[in-house]
């Protein structure tokens, strides 16, 4: 944890850096712009002032950011819908329904695929090619598609986002699954082994590290998955609609504080995955 | 005692690869007696392990036949007529050492008191008392082959397969083991069919040793050991010992003429 330290904080410092030096290259135009209608002088000191306190900046300055997450998260109320944690917890249960009903997908497919020759020769294709479409022409189409047969709310987003993320989960738990090699299959044979034996006893818990490794990357996929979902809805409520809102308004440092926002959740839900994973792995011996 | 367990009568095997069929067995005859330790031994490829895969019903003769316990092998290994230990341990690493004698009992269904009692059995019988609660990493390599032994005594069969159990580790480590292996065979009259490539292992554990030479995958010599049964490890020094080392030698030199 110690020897982390310096580096990360070098990395995050040269980072705030860029991003400062950027937001006065990139406002620089409108503060001159302003400078010339009001027939006012530009020193160099309260040009850089002006392009990090614009009030729709092309970049928002950090402070900027922060100063508006700060806004709305700790100075609103839960239930407020300019609360950026009430936009963060509809985006949040549309993408952890959809996280586990892409697990549960996932998992069943590629069951299915170690398990039966037909599934193996067949689904693969359609998991691949099901991810080459992509999501955003998708997803407003099973809005609209469950929509019209009554279905609206919560689950059309977490359809989305188990679209997205019950690929990496069929991928890795294909490969997990077979992961046991053939003298482990050889000796659950000795044993004569019913199927249903070996499969508890040892392609599942073989599978576990492949396991997790996918479910991380599943999550990412299934935040991505729930926000894409949430701007065809008439920007209602969540991350996507503050980032679509944002765009019609241009207000860009609402559009920021929104990426912020879901880069922090996204973090923190693979962080927990991560600690999941080393717990289990650890209890199991595998790490 | 001299009943025959393992018969083997004009066994063919022939593998269908890409650059043509592989003779990995042909015609080969054996009888293992109730009690026997046989050693299979002779150059890769010559068909030792594929043989003993036959009895265990892991590979398939395409001709000739084999019984094992008078059944046939398919009908042998449903029967969990055998203990099969492979060249590595295989322990699976997120279960004990108790877990993993466990692991072969859970799958036929023993109960509870029996798993127990049968666990502290084996471990007593390969000096691995005391580490059922240790994880496999925490067990040295000859431990762990140990280990698999064991499990591959818990249950009810009176035939050990062994397939090299011995060749990744070293000497010192070998030798020892050698020797608790015959104790262990002394003490549990178990029928024994283990592949070696080591001339002296074969001879220091066998009642019978097997020389077998590839292409095709045949047994060249079957020499029934004059040593007696009780074979402490400076045997290995006696004039009797040599001479059946010699005999083997000369065998597996003489199946290796032909190319």
């Amino acid at each position: 944890m110690r020897q982390s330290f310096l580096p990360v904080l070098t990395v995050v410092s040269t980072i705030f850096l860029i991003w400062y030096v950027a937001a006065i290259w990139l406002n620089a135009p409108w503060a001159y712009d302003k400078a010339t209608r009001s027939g006012a002088e530009l020193t160099t000191q309260t040009l850089i002032a002006d392009t990090w306190s614009q009030e729709k900046p092309k970049l928002p300055a950090p402070h900027q950011v922060g100063a508006e997450i700060w806004k709305t998260t700790a100075q609103k109320k839960i239930t407020s819908k300019r609360s950026l944690i009430y936009h963060s917890w509809i985006t949040l249960s549309a993408t952890l329904l959809g996280f586990a009903l892409g697990t549960g997908l996932g998992i069943a497919l590629a069951v299915g695929i170690v398990y039966n020759r037909t599934m193996d020769m067949s689904v693969m294709p359609w998991v691949i090619a099901s991810q080459t479409i992509p999501i955003l022409a998708i997803a407003p189409m099973i809005i609209v598609v469950l929509n019209a047969v009554g279905v609206s709310g919560l689950l059309p987003k977490a359809m989305i986002s188990m679209y997205l993320s019950f690929f990496p989960v069929v991928v890795g738990m294909v490969k997990g699954l077979r992961s046991p090699d053939t003298m482990q299959l050889d000796q659950m044979r000795t044993w004569n082994a019913s199927p249903h034996q070996t499969f508890w006893r040892l392609r599942l818990p073989s599978s576990m590290p492949y396991l997790f490794t996918s479910l991380k990357i599943g999550m990412a996929a299934s935040l991505v998955g729930a926000i894409v979902g949430e701007l065809p809805t008439g920007a209602v409520a969540g991350l996507g609609a503050r980032l679509l809102a944002g765009s019609y308004y241009g207000q860009t440092i609402q559009i920021w504080s929104a990426l912020i926002m879901a880069a922090a959740l996204a973090a923190t839900l693979v962080g927990i995955i991560g600690v999941v994973q080393r717990l289990t792995l650890r209890r199991m011996g595998m790490a | 005692m001299n009943q025959s367990v393992i018969s083997a009568q004009n066994l063919d095997l022939t593998f269908q690869t890409n650059d043509g069929p592989v003779h990995a067995l042909k015609d080969v005859s054996l009888d293992i007696n109730a009690g026997e330790f046989v050693s299979f031994i002779g150059p890769s490829g010559c068909g030792k392990t594929t043989f003993l895969r036959c009895m265990a019903d892991l590979e398939h003769p395409t001709g000739g036949q084999i019984t094992v316990n008078g059944v046939s092998a398919a009908e042998a290994r449903k029967a969990r007529a055998y203990g099969y230990v492979f060249q590595a341990a295989g322990l699976y690493p997120w279960r004990t050492i108790g877990g993993n004698i466990r692991l072969p009992l859970e799958i036929m269904g023993y109960d509870k008191a029996d798993m127990d009692a049968r666990v502290a059995r084996v471990l007593e019988l390969v000096e691995l008392a005391g580490f059922e609660r240790k994880f496999p990493w925490q067990l040295s390599g000859g431990m762990q082959q140990r280990a698999s032994i064991a499990r591959a005594l818990a249950f009810d069969a009176d035939i050990l397969l062994m397939d090299e159990p011995f060749g990744a580790l070293d000497e010192i480590v070998r030798d020892h083991l050698n020797e608790q292996l015959l104790k262990l065979w002394a003490r549990t009259e178990k029928t024994i069919a283990f592949v070696t490539h080591s001339i002296p292992e074969a001879v220091y554990l066998s009642t019978k040793i097997v020389v077998m030479s590839p292409r095709p995958g045949r047994i060249t010599d079957v020499i029934e050991s004059p040593l007696p049964k009780d074979r402490p490890l400076d045997i290995r020094d006696t004039p009797a010992f040599l001479e059946v080392a010699h005999r083997v030698r000369e065998g597996l030199r003489a199946g290796h003429v032909d190319d």
